[in-house]
Formats: structure tokens, C-alpha cells, sequence
């Protein structure tokens, strides 16, 4: 039985501390754990979960009296330990939202990021996961900042490539003047030697990535030759496309077709000589001996000199684009350029077509 | 230095060349496709290597090493030999000294 000085205090207890403060939890918790859009009156709610029991849940202070007064029926201590039960259970329902949203979010970028490397994968027509920089593990290693540089300018590289050579074509067809048409040479060129510049940066981070034409599309890199295309084959390519020449000029460059393939031939003897020596220098001691470090230091400096050879055969490829220039006249010079680029557009069209072409069910 | 122009001038074709280096070699190749057996300078075994690789790169060529006269007269590295071949220029330089060319 409740005394009036008991259910006096009890009342004013309840009524200015406990339930203020309850309410203030109460709503605290329920804007984290539940969405509200619309705008509750707190005291309603915190009304309803104080007292499930209670019939007025709904009329604010004013009927907390009367619910009060069912409650100071009830020990204190158990209301307290509810209320703590309560808090304890908000602060962990909070805790386990807070951990849920984490990995939603690291997820997200993982996500991102094999989307990414499903894309490339693509674009190259290689099988997912078989791509760059794996370790032994066949893991990917870890991300190489100036391969990553090189991916996106070549990106932009191959988009200005494609509107020059649309440029290019339409200035043929619509006979516009040698002036002009030299402007639109000389920036290909320009454009060529960028490609030049950009890949001798690429190949001071990994020469292995430029040497195996990782950035090509397959049908590119059917053709790989010290990591880009061989100069001799393109202008045996090109040759017929550019015609009429004169005499002199057929002599010039078939004569530059044979020096173009005896520095190749000579480039390709200085890398299977580099293949012996490091396989050499790898083998060099005992096999099984369990130990290699000796062996793996002198290894190393004769991978360095493969970044020489990839810029002494990118030399070759701008030496004989220049030469090509010198010896045809304007248009015959824009002729060739618009057929160069073309063949590689068409190269890159072909690796697309085989990569989604339809096949056999296994 | 006057090592490096006295063995420079010995020969019709000389290159300097380091006993690792493969585009040495490349360059070496080179030369005997054209008809021409050039003399082979290796400064890494020379017990004055370390003051001829020095005055050859105060040379100013695009690389310290392979470096190649011709006639006495320094042509460059292996850009520059590329560059001299590409353009025919260098066929009518080797040809003194060739026995299949002239």
C-alpha cells in the first residue's frame, strides 16, 4: 500500500528525474534505431515504452500521473533495472548498426574496385584475374602509381588518337590545302611521340608491363615486338596504301624498309643474348643449393638493361615515322598516317569482336 | 682523354662497349650485318675503365655506353648510329671500311 508521502515522492521522482531523462534516451535511441521522418512527440512514445501496460498513453505529462501512480505500485528496483536493461540494449543495438554500416561501406569499395579491374580485364580480352603485377600466389601485387598514371593517359591517349584520324579523313576527302593538311600531320606526329614519352616513364616503373604490352588489346599484342609494334610490318603495310610514289621515293623507302629490319634483327639478337645471360646468371653456383640471393642481385641489374631496349626500340619505331615523313610528300604523309591509324583501330575493333563472340557451351 | 681518341683513331670502325651490356652487342651485330667487323673495346675489363668511362660520357652522347667512331670521328650512341642507319647515312660512312659494301 502506497502511503501519500511514498507515492508523493516516488511521483516526484519519476516525474522530474527518472522519466525526463528516460524520455531523452529513449528518444535518443529511437532516432538511431528507427527512421523518423515525421516528427513524434517523444513523450508519447517514451509514454508507451515506459509503460506498456499503461491506458493513457497519449496524453503527454498530464496522464503520467496517472501511470506513475500503477507504477510506484511495482518495486523501484525493478523499473531500474529495466530502464538499464533498456539503455544497455540501445547502446548495443547502436553498436552493431555502427559495425553493419562499416562494412557496407568497405564492401562498396571492393566492389568498386573489381569492377574496375573486370572492365580492364575486359577491354584487354584477358581472362579476369589474370593480369598484372601477379606475385607467385597469383595474387595481385600492390598497385603500381606510375602503371596507374599510364592506364588513364592512354586512355585519353587512344580518345584524341580516334578524333585526329576523324579529323584526318574528313580534311582528305574534302581537299583542303597542303598548309592545313601539314598542321594536321605534324600534330599525329606530335601525338605519336607523346605515346613514346609516355611509355619510357612507364617503363622506369615496370618494364615487364610495357615489354608484355599489357595496355594493347590481344589482336595488339599478337604483334608485340620489344613491347609495341615492329616497324619493317608496318610498312610493308603501309606501302601499298600510299601509292602512287614516284621511282625515287619507292627506292627510299624499301631502303628504309631493310634498315628498319636489320636494326630490328640486331635489337632481337641483343635480347636473346640478355634471355642467356640472365638465365645464366639466374643458374649460376650450384642448382639446389637452397640459397639464390647472389644469384637474384646480378639478375636484377640485367633487368634494368630491359628498360633499354624498350626505349632503343621505341626510338626505332619514331625514327622510322619520321623518315616516313621525309621521304613522302604532305599528303602522301597524311594518307599513310590516317592508314596507320586505321589498321590499329580496326586491330582494336578485332580484339572486341573475339572477346565477345558467341561461344560453344562447354 | 687521350686514350680513348688514340684507340678511337687506331681502327676504321671502333666501338666501346662494356663486357655485360647486350645493346653493346645489339650495336656490334649491327655493324657485322653491314658488312663491317668492328673493333670491340671493352671498358670494364681496361685497368684504365673507370677514367675512359668518365671522359666518354663528357662525350655529351644519349647514352654513356655503346659508343662508336667511325674514321676517327665520333658518330654517338646507339640512338645515334639508329638514327645515321634509318636515314641511309650510315651505309656510305662503313663503306671504306667494309669489304662487302664497297
Amino acid at each position: 500500500m502506497n502511503s501519500p508521502s511514498t507515492q508523493f515522492v516516488s511521483s516526484r521522482r519519476m516525474g522530474v528525474y527518472d522519466p525526463l531523462q528516460q524520455i531523452n534516451m529513449w528518444g535518443e535511441s529511437l532516432k538511431s534505431n528507427v527512421n523518423l521522418t515525421a516528427s513524434i512527440p517523444l513523450i508519447d512514445e517514451a509514454d508507451i515504452k515506459f509503460d506498456s501496460q499503461s491506458e493513457d498513453a497519449s496524453h503527454g505529462m498530464l496522464g503520467t500521473n496517472n501511470k506513475y501512480d500503477q507504477e510506484a505500485s511495482k518495486p523501484i528496483d525493478k523499473i531500474q533495472r529495466r530502464l538499464a536493461q533498456n539503455r544497455e540494449a540501445a547502446r548495443k543495438s547502436r553498436l552493431r548498426k555502427k559495425a553493419y554500416v562499416q562494412q557496407l561501406e568497405s564492401s562498396r569499395l571492393k566492389l568498386m574496385q573489381l569492377e574496375q579491374e573486370l572492365e580492364r580485364a575486359r577491354q584487354q580480352g584477358m581472362y579476369v584475374g589474370g593480369g598484372l603485377d601477379t606475385n607467385h600466389l597469383g595474387f595481385a601485387g600492390p598497385i603500381n602509381s606510375g602503371i596507374t598514371t599510364f592506364e588513364m593517359e592512354y586512355g585519353h591517349w587512344v580518345e584524341k588518337q580516334n578524333s585526329q584520324i576523324l579529323e584526318l579523313r574528313n580534311a582528305l576527302n574534302s581537299h583542303i590545302g597542303d598548309l592545313e593538311l601539314r598542321i594536321l600531320v605534324d600534330d599525329m606526329m606530335n601525338h605519336y611521340s607523346e605515346i613514346f614519352r609516355m611509355k619510357s616513364a612507364a617503363a622506369k616503373a615496370d618494364v615487364f608491363y610495357v615489354m608484355s604490352g599489357m595496355w594493347k588489346t590481344t589482336a595488339e599484342r599478337f604483334f608485340l615486338w620489344i613491347g609495341g609494334f615492329r616497324p619493317s610490318e608496318l610498312l610493308k603495310v603501309l606501302l601499298p596504301l600510299i601509292e602512287p610514289l614516284t621511282e625515287q621515293q619507292r627506292l627510299d623507302v624499301c631502303n628504309l624498309g631493310q634498315s628498319c629490319q636489320q636494326a630490328e634483327d640486331a635489337l632481337s639478337q641483343g635480347m636473346e643474348k640478355l634471355q642467356q645471360t640472365l638465365a645464366d646468371s639466374i643458374a649460376a653456383g650450384q642448382l639446389m643449393e637452397g640459397s639464390y640471393i647472389p644469384q637474384m642481385a646480378t639478375a636484377i641489374e640485367k633487368l634494368e638493361a630491359l628498360v633499354s631496349f624498350v626505349n632503343q626500340a621505341d626510338h626505332l619505331r619514331k625514327e622510322t615515322l619520321q623518315q616516313m615523313s621525309r621521304i613522302l610528300t604532305i599528303r602522301q604523309a597524311a594518307r599513310s598516317l590516317l592508314a596507320l591509324g586505321e589498321y590499329f583501330q580496326r586491330l582494336r575493333a578485332l580484339s572486341s569482336l573475339w572477346s565477345n563472340r558467341p561461344r560453344e557451351p562447354a | 682523354m687521350e686514350k680513348v681518341t688514340r684507340l678511337a683513331s687506331e681502327r676504321g670502325v671502333v666501338i666501346f662497349t662494356k663486357s655485360s651490356c647486350c645493346l653493346c652487342y645489339a650495336v656490334k651485330i649491327l655493324f657485322q650485318e653491314l658488312g663491317v667487323n668492328p673493333t670491340v673495346h671493352e671498358i670494364d675489363k681496361d685497368t684504365e675503365g673507370r677514367e675512359m668511362e668518365k671522359a666518354i660520357a663528357r662525350l655529351g652522347c644519349s647514352a654513356p655506353i655503346p659508343v662508336v667512331y667511325i674514321g676517327g670521328k665520333l658518330v654517338g650512341s646507339t640512338n645515334e648510329v639508329m638514327s645515321l642507319h634509318l636515314s641511309g647515312s650510315l651505309i656510305p660512312l662503313l663503306k671504306p671500311y667494309s669489304a662487302t659494301l664497297s
